[in-house]
């Protein structure tokens, strides 16, 4: 016997006897014989806890804990320790989509809460129950332009974009039989001057620019929803979410769809995944939005209770002529963010975001001083993300600070390397950091 | 779960002040951010203390139904068991805090653990290559389209635009389809249940790019003209695509790659116990035969779901071959059992063998006017989750039963009596069952009135 399977031989043969059966295999009669399975399968035996638990050390050591300057689109957020003990109920976790309302109001009420929340940090009017991760909430904004703007095919991708989203987007638009135009940077930063040019091409559905960009450089973009609008093309803003804490927001610049990464809200680096995309919108686009969402409504007794809903976009009743083939969500990672941004409010989120933005510059100036580095881009606005460029040996120095266990950086090229500061990072630790440069 | 609504929103619990976090003290220089890009005010975010938040989601968990609340017959869903060891693993702290750009050096135990999985994934579904990316099952059809498209433009025959989707398929896949930019084109049941290869053969011809497949289909019934499907849509220069929705009954019996799928894709969230999470992270990993995996697109920039592709890991580890090829059997047996304790009072539209699901077309006694949805409703009351209802399409009343292996016979037994119960409610007191739930947080909720005038958010100033 084993742990997951409660049947006992007894319980077999009541049950075959009910059936009117002799044995389970006459349940597998209508499978043909030449695709039936006739060995075991080449996998390990059964392992006990103990043994899992054995390899997983094994496997654990093989791994190496560095204090992260890292960050392209992951960072090394604090985590509170409230938020994992919650998301590990039972009831959170082994409960399905919320498709029956009635004994579903838990999940219902938090993605209600989330989508405000989304809602109220980018300054959109509304939002998604959240999506896949921030690269396909990009793919997905951009399929949504299309979908929402008559007789279009284009999209317009800045050049200020993270390639690995961008690779993420030139795969969907690829099968989806979008062309993909792009704005290049100057400086680092989109340079817009040919963005009217660009528009006038006819039958561009948006323009997708990242805030803070690829470079961490924080990009001005007066005038640009306007120019977009006044070609009836969609401005999408991609941005880290937690960075909206301080910065201006895709609301407040116009944005018609708000996109991006939701990690930088309390989720660890987990090696990539699972993280949480999120896509909010204005009213006027609420209808073409794709993936799960939530709406409050009433009970049969008038009581106020939450529901998904607009279904009629989805899948399961458009079947191919859905506006997304979306059928599900990061759910717990919704849950995972929604009490972050419940512990931290509107203070915390910007004290932990300032204290970033306070060390990344600290951090630079420190690289500076050490005269071995200069700005990649000089005179740009940053946040907690920077490029510089090394005057030696850059792969080596990256090597020599992962021996001494530290992670210095993202390299975006032979000589330069972006460096990202989060609240969770000392001053002796960026300290220790720079001493390390020779 | 329990019957008493926690029914206020975090909003309405945030009083100006309160905090419920605590940094170190800032010990670097002030950098002011430019005016012109910093936003104008903060975000109205709730301002509560730490105990409140930690209240008012314990309360709200309590009511929501889980696979640990009790039993969850969702068709074509395979609500498993969720082990706590594969939860442990996830939360290993030797794997959690690795950022995914961390050199290759120091990341070798995650590779090594990424790795042993996607072997023991091709071994159960006997493909030659795998990618973990997909972050869920629509997902991971979507991505084994895009190699199907990817390799039929490899070869330049661009005229292939046509998905051949059965018409008891899963809604996402023609939707995914869809996003594929791919033609879809719907292919008869026959009225076993089966694919209709007569109809088949009509729809067969140069531009077909493939055919996806569900096996056992969402009827819970095998195919069992696979092998003359394959053959059928492998000539005409087509490939094989299986959903893996329905993969639960087949281990231990077949593998995908023997029935002469092409490509398919995995829900470890259904078929390897991983947490469905109130929708998810679930992880939707993507196999094919090995000369195609040249033709895999970058879906996602890293390693997919990693933290859920531990948990279907440890659930492998924990099985062993020993165990894995009971998984299937036992979850025919406990579906085939409820089937053979209910059709006496449950219209059984398609006799016969089925395998881990089958589907009810209501109450065999229709005149009482209790509807699926009225079933699923009171099943609520008793404690027990409700079926997938009104799918598969092709029936009125279709409630879709999927018990999973893990259930006990006492367990069984227990959902078998309460269906019969119900039963007997439509015919004794119809009304009863009529306006379900009666022992739920909320009674039965206005879809209609969500949908026509959407309160998406919750406002400002209230």
């Amino acid at each position: 016997m084993h742990p997951f399977f409660p049947q006992t031989s007894d319980d077999i043969k009541h049950m075959l006897d009910v059936i009117g059966i002799e044995s389970v295999d006459d349940l597998y009669k209508d499978v043909p014989d030449n695709v039936r399975l006739k060995k075991d399968y080449d996998l390990p035996s059964s392992q006990s806890e103990i043994e899992i638990r054995r390899k997983l050390a094994e496997f654990g050591k093989l791994n190496k804990q560095l204090v992260c300057f890292a960050g392209a689109g992951a960072y090394d957020h604090y985590t509170p320790a409230v938020i994992p003990q919650i998301v590990e109920r039972s009831e959170f976790l082994t409960s399905y989509t919320p498709y029956q309302a009635e004994i579903s109001q838990g999940t219902l009420h938090y993605i209600f809460e989330y989508q405000t929340m989304m809602a109220r940090l980018t300054g959109m009017d509304i939002s998604n129950a959240n999506m896949y991760d921030g690269s396909t909430a990009t793919a997905e904004a951009a399929l949504m332009a299309v979908a929402s703007t008559k007789k279009t095919n284009k999209v317009i991708l800045s050049d200020g974009i993270d390639p690995k989203v961008k690779e993420v987007v030139k795969t969907y638009a690829h099968f989806h039989g979008l062309e993909l135009l792009s704005l290049p940077t100057v400086n680092g930063a989109t340079d817009f001057s040919a963005l009217d040019e660009t528009l006038a091409q006819g039958g561009v559905a948006g323009l997708i620019v990242q805030q803070p960009n690829r470079y961490g450089i924080v990009e001005d973009y007066t005038g640009v929803a306007d120019r977009c609008h006044a070609a009836k093309a969609l401005l999408i803003i991609n941005s880290v979410a937690a960075d909206l804490s301080m910065l201006k927001t895709p609301g407040e610049w116009g944005a018609d769809i708000a996109v991006g990464e939701g990690q930088s809200l309390g989720i660890p680096l987990s090696w990539g995944g699972p993280y949480i995309g999120y896509m909010c919108t204005t009213e006027k686009h609420m209808r073409k939005m794709p993936g799960r969402i939530v709406g409050q409504t009433v009970d049969q007794d008038g009581k106020r209770a939450f529901v998904l809903t607009l279904q009629a976009r989805e899948q399961h009743i458009r079947r191919q002529r859905a506006t997304s083939n979306i059928c599900s969500n990061q759910g717990l990672m919704a849950l995972w963010v929604t009490i972050y941004m419940s512990l931290m409010g509107p203070q915390g989120l910007k004290e932990a975001t300032q204290m970033g933005c306070d060390g990344a510059h600290y951090l630079h100036d420190q690289l500076i001083a050490t005269g071995h580095f200069c700005d990649a881009f000089p005179g740009q606005e940053f946040l907690n993300e920077f490029c510089v460029k090394y005057d030696g040996d850059l792969a080596a120095l990256q090597e020599k600070w992962v021996e001494n266990g530290f992670m210095g950086g993202v390299a975006i090229s032979d000589d330069t390397v972006m460096f990202a500061v989060t609240e969770q990072r000392t001053k002796e630790e960026i300290d220790q950091l720079v001493a390390l440069i020779s | 779960m329990n019957n008493k609504l926690y029914d206020r929103l975090i909003f309405e619990l945030s009083s100006p002040g309160r905090v419920g976090y605590h940094l170190p003290k800032n010990q670097f220089p002030h950098h002011e951010l430019r005016k012109d890009v910093s936003r104008t005010k903060a975000p109205a975010l709730p301002e509560c203390d730490e105990m409140t938040v930690v209240r008012h989601y314990t309360n709200h968990s309590g009511n929501n139904f889980g696979v640990d609340n009790g039993l969850y017959p969702l068709g074509s869903c395979t609500m498993k068991y969720n082990p706590k060891i594969n939860e442990e693993a996830a939360n290993h702290p030797a794997f959690v805090n690795l950022h995914p750009l961390q050199p290759a050096s120091t990341v070798a135990g995650a590779q090594a653990l990424a790795d042993e999985l996607k072997k023991m994934l091709c071994e159960i579904t006997g493909m030659g290559a795998v990618t973990l990316k997909p972050c869920a099952g629509a997902h991971g059809e979507l991505t084994g389209l895009m190699i199907i498209r990817g390799y039929h433009e490899s070869r330049g025959d661009f005229k292939r635009t046509k998905v051949l989707v059965p018409d008891s398929a899963h809604g996402t896949n023609p939707a995914s389809a869809a996003v594929c930019g791919l033609d879809v084109v719907e292919v008869k049941s026959k009225e076993d249940g089966t694919v209709d290869v007569d109809d088949l053969a009509t729809k067969l011809d140069d531009t077909v790019a493939a055919m996806m497949m569900t096996n056992p289909n969402t009827l819970g019934i095998f195919e069992h003209n696979i092998t003359k499907i394959v053959e059928m849509v492998h000539k005409c220069g087509g490939l094989m695509y299986y959903d893996g929705a329905n993969l639960n009954p087949l281990l231990g019996v077949c593998r995908p790659g023997d029935m002469g799928f092409d490509v398919i894709h995995l829900n470890l969230h259904k078929t390897f116990s991983t947490p469905h999470g109130g929708g998810g992270p679930g992880s939707g990993p993507v196999g094919c035969r090995k000369e195609l995996e040249s033709f895999f697109p970058t879906v996602n920039p890293y390693q997919g779901n990693f933290l859920v592709e531990m948990r279907a890991w440890a659930y492998i580890l924990s099985l062993g071959y020993e165990y894995i090829k009971k998984v299937g059997p036992t979850a025919t047996l406990n579906a085939s059992y409820i089937k053979a304790k209910l059709q006496d009072v449950y219209e059984l539209p398609i006799k016969g063998l089925s395998k881990h699901e089958f589907v009810f077309n209501g109450l065999t006694d229709k005149s009482t006017g209790v509807t699926t949805m009225d079933v699923a409703k009171r099943l609520l009351d008793y404690g027990y989750h409700a079926p997938t209802i009104y799918f598969p399409l092709l029936f009125h009343e279709s409630m879709m039963i999927e018990p999973t292996e893990s259930e006990s016979l006492e367990s069984i037994d227990g959902f078998v009596a309460v269906l019969r119960k119900i039963a007997e409610e439509a015919k004794t007191d119809p009304e009863l069952v009529k306006t379900a739930p009666h022992n739920a947080p909320i009674s039965r909720v206005d879809d209609v009135l969500a949908a026509k005038n959407p309160v998406l958010t919750y406002p400002e100033n209230p």
